[in-house]
């Protein structure tokens, strides 16, 4: 029952706590560059999650053999070799998105979220963990990657997925689906996603000093009595 | 002029971080001091110099003749990362100053996504051997000048007045945004 426990607050870590994009900033290029529309960014986190599940899981299994000098190139070699896997599955099941996702796939391999999670989490625990931690900080990555192609596909060509959502009237802010409208948002969004954090921080700091003169009161009024 | 046009392409036009999203790590990472932020944008000049070159050659010569072009992933990232390495051990034992200057950016190059998306384009846009050097160095000088801008800015920033919630990255991103916009007034010049 603990080992359970344990093993699902892995997985949800990557969801909020530690978001990959919102609060430790890796993956950064995908996250910007492919996000015009919330397709594509499902899309590119699918890729992502599957590259970073089965390099996780071989990375545990084998990670007592790798000499620690050459543990990067390895890591890169196991990475590059999903990622190949990826792009041509892609290309054969899927051209259209593997098209609009173009060099953005093979970038896959230098995606510091995945190597930075091999780094500090595959190569010191077992595999089971891995990959539930790996299909944590998967979803973590497709959460963020759906919220902000969602909102610049929304505002920047008034559909959602292809559907339409708003209005013929609203006139679309072309900048959404640039360069420029994907930094924008991300940026506000992180400010946003901080702020929410660091209420909830202030909430329970309160919280925790309030419990604590809660508890001091019955302690003091006999002190006094004494005196 | 075909190569002008490249370079100015590479540098201003598409630049690499602002309009291609590559590099942003230590666009965000390294841009809080100018000097240092310079210094990273020289070592990866360098190191996407000597990229394009050996990545041109090894695909030329040796994937495309054997077929083996499915492996170009593997084979690009694998270059890159001996050579950085080797890059860092050259300039250690030849120059002194230049290591303490470049040394500890130089690792960080291996992952840098800028430096693989210039070999990919160069296979992408089949170019010729001297056009993949140009583009390297138009490459990096983008790279440079992008990250040389946002350090000034930042360093501008440290006085100013920010919301607590919007300190570090979300800053640097709506900052980098802003210029985005402004790099977009170069698209139609080519």
């Amino acid at each position: 029952m603990k080992s359970k426990a344990t093993l699902l607050k892995e997985y949800t870590k990557g969801l909020w706590e530690n978001n990959p994009v919102f609060k430790q900033v890796l993956g950064m290029c995908p996250t910007l560059a492919v996000t015009v529309s919330a397709i594509n960014g499902i899309a590119m986190a699918l890729a992502t999650t599957f590259v970073l599940v089965f390099s996780s899981a071989i990375i545990s299994l084998i990670r007592k053999l790798i000499p620690t000098q050459v543990r990067i190139a390895s890591y890169i070699v196991i990475i590059a070799t999903f990622v190949t896997i990826v792009d041509l599955v892609m290309k054969a099941q899927f051209p259209e998105i593997s098209k609009s996702l173009g060099p953005y796939i093979p970038l896959i391999v230098v995606n510091c979220l995945i190597l930075g999670r091999q780094e500090s989490f595959s190569s010191k625990n077992t595999v089971g963990r891995s990959i539930v931690d790996a299909l944590g900080m998967g979803s973590g990555f497709l959460i963020a990657l759906f919220l902000l192609g969602g909102i610049r596909e929304i505002i920047g060509s008034r559909t959602l997925l292809g559907f339409q959502v708003l209005p013929d009237f609203y006139e679309p802010w072309l900048i959404m689906i640039l360069p420029a409208g994907a930094f924008l948002t991300l940026g506000l969004m992180m400010g946003f996603f901080n702020n929410l954090s660091l209420k909830k921080k202030k909430k329970e700091h309160d919280a925790v000093v309030r419990a604590h003169f809660a508890k001091r009161k019955p302690i003091l009024a006999p002190e006094g009595g004494i005196e | 002029m075909e190569l002008v046009l490249i370079f100015f392409s590479a540098a201003i036009v598409n630049n690499f971080v602002l309009s291609y999203f590559l590099g942003i790590c230590p666009f965000i990472g390294v841009s809080n001091k100018l000097s240092s932020a310079f210094s990273m944008g020289m070592a990866t000049t360098f190191v996407m110099v000597i990229t394009a070159i050996v990545s041109w050659l090894i695909y030329h010569l040796i994937l495309v003749p054997f077929d083996l072009e499915f492996l170009q992933y593997v084979a690009f990232i694998l270059v890159i990362a001996s050579l950085v390495q080797f890059v860092e051990m050259f300039i250690k034992k030849v120059s002194q100053p230049l290591y303490r200057a470049l040394g500890i950016f130089l690792p960080l190059i291996t992952t840098n996504c800028a430096i693989l998306g210039l070999a990919l384009f160069l296979v992408l846009r089949d170019y010729s051997f001297v056009e993949s050097v140009i583009y390297g160095v138009g490459a990096g000088a983008g790279f440079t000048l992008a990250i040389s801008i946002m350090a000034g800015i930042r360093e501008e920033l440290d006085l100013a007045d920010i919301p607590k919630a919007f300190q570090g990255a979300p800053i640097t991103l709506v900052v980098a945004g802003i210029l985005a916009l402004a790099f977009m007034g170069f698209s139609g010049m080519l």
